[in-house]
């Protein structure tokens, strides 16, 4: 690479090589790097997520980009973060979709870069009220649908897992939200500016009932989803917010200090886990 | 007499959404219909997700129902400007329209963005004297949303 970097950037880019008996390198070459495979970045955990959802030729279905009006570590966190979805959008709350006290759990990877969070429905979370008791906005007793297809999910991996955030750091997002499947990549941009790159998925041999169902759950997300959208705004919400405040401080400790996988979504491990990782590519 | 017509349905469309008549948005629709909004190089390519995706007049009135009860996001309204219909009747009735637009974005602190620019490709057919969408394909030329996209197009 050559070219000096902008002040207080960092390059980021990173490769992924080999394995060379597999890919080999051509003849002659100045250069043999050490296998490095994306596998072994990855680990047999985070690895073990990533091919429960992509285990089948894929098709694209649509692609779009979201420019969002703020750092692209305030984007990564909020999808790190696994206790605001069902408190923040209704659509996951209401329609339990996603709840805290539904099953389910958080995967960090032992650098704390990587992370997979996991919703399981449970029978007994089918009629409970904690959410309504504590008035949470994100339950909405009176809320119904005009045409509920939207929410027609199958269980297509066998596994009851109905909702699975998984991202590899940096900037990387594989989604499975019921049958709504996408990668979101993570674009910065500058300092408060990035783009986020959608590809909605799809499996090439799904039927056309599945096919139909992807579509409509696409509604959930993307820059105009149910969901999606409003983590299009917090983001810019913050950054203004912060701009105010530039050097305070505060801290909450939530679920402790570590950066352990979790049986609950109730922490900010995988959040935490991010900011170490962060911390030591960027040699603090 | 059919390009007045078509010209009228678009008027009136643009007029419910900039005027915050989103109740009536649905009304321009048969039941079941298609409503999607994706990009030219999604539409070019044949990719069919969308950003939003209607095949029922009742996904429409959930979109609306979601901007007013559920969704968070900043107060914003829209200016579409609709240009002329290019229109081709088909043997089936039906009636066929390609029309250009634009779409100002308008936040409550007075910040105006070009928001979104394309075509809507159409396919209308009258129900009892009116001219509805059984298909309203909103291509915007751009694939880069803005922030967020909660207003129709």
């Amino acid at each position: 690479m050559s070219g000096a970097l902008p002040q207080g950037a960092c390059d980021s880019h990173c490769h992924v090589f080999g394995p060379a008996a597999r890919f080999p390198y051509a003849e002659p070459r100045s250069y043999t790097p050490d296998d490095a495979p994306l596998e072994a970045y990855l680990g047999d955990e985070v690895l073990g997520r990533v091919r429960r959802v992509l285990r089948r030729p894929l098709r694209v279905m649509g692609r779009f980009v979201q420019a969002l009006p703020n750092n692209w570590k305030l984007y990564v966190e909020n999808v790190k973060d696994t206790y605001h979805a069902s408190l923040l959008h209704a659509f996951f709350g209401t329609f339990r979709i996603t709840r805290l006290t539904q099953g389910g759990g958080v995967l960090v990877s032992p650098d704390g870069g990587h992370h997979a969070s996991t919703t399981i429905a449970r029978a007994d979370d089918a009629r409970s009220t904690a959410y309504r008791d504590q008035g949470i906005r994100s339950e909405k007793e009176q809320y119904r649908l005009a045409d509920p297809s939207l929410l027609d999910a199958v269980d297509e991996f066998g596994d009851g897992i109905q909702l699975q955030i998984l991202t590899v750091f940096p900037g990387f997002v594989l989604q499975q939200i019921s049958n709504c499947l996408a990668v979101r990549q993570v674009l910065p941009k500058g300092p408060s500016a990035m783009e986020l790159h959608w590809t909605y998925l799809g499996f090439a041999d799904d039927t056309d009932e599945m096919r139909r169902r992807r579509l409509k759950q696409s509604n959930l997300v993307g820059p105009a989803g149910y969901v999606s959208m409003e983590d299009g705004c917090v983001g810019g919400f913050v950054q203004r917010g912060v701009a105010a405040a530039g050097e305070a401080l505060s801290v909450v400790n939530m679920g402790g200090e570590g950066a352990e996988s979790q049986e609950t979504r109730a922490t900010e491990a995988s959040v935490r886990g991010f900011w170490k990782a962060y911390r030591r590519y960027m040699g603090q | 007499m059919l390009a007045e017509r078509v010209t009228q349905l678009n008027a009136a469309y643009a007029r419910a959404i900039d005027d915050d008549r989103l109740e009536q948005w649905p009304e321009f629709f048969t039941d079941p219909c298609l409503y999607k909004i994706t990009s030219a190089d999604n539409y070019r390519r044949g990719l069919e997700a969308g950003l939003v995706y209607a095949d029922t007049r009742g996904m429409l009135q959930d979109r609306v129902a979601a901007l007013r009860e559920a969704n968070i996001y900043e107060r914003q309204v829209y200016r579409h400007l609709v240009g002329l219909p290019a229109i081709s009747a088909d043997a089936d009735g039906a009636v066929r329209a390609e029309t250009p637009f634009l779409v100002v974005r308008v936040m409550r602190d007075g910040t105006m963005d070009l928001f979104a620019t394309g075509r809507y490709v159409d396919t209308m057919v009258d129900e009892g004297g009116a001219l509805r969408f059984r298909e309203r394909l909103v291509v915007c030329d751009s694939s880069r949303v803005d922030t967020l996209l909660a207003i129709p197009l």
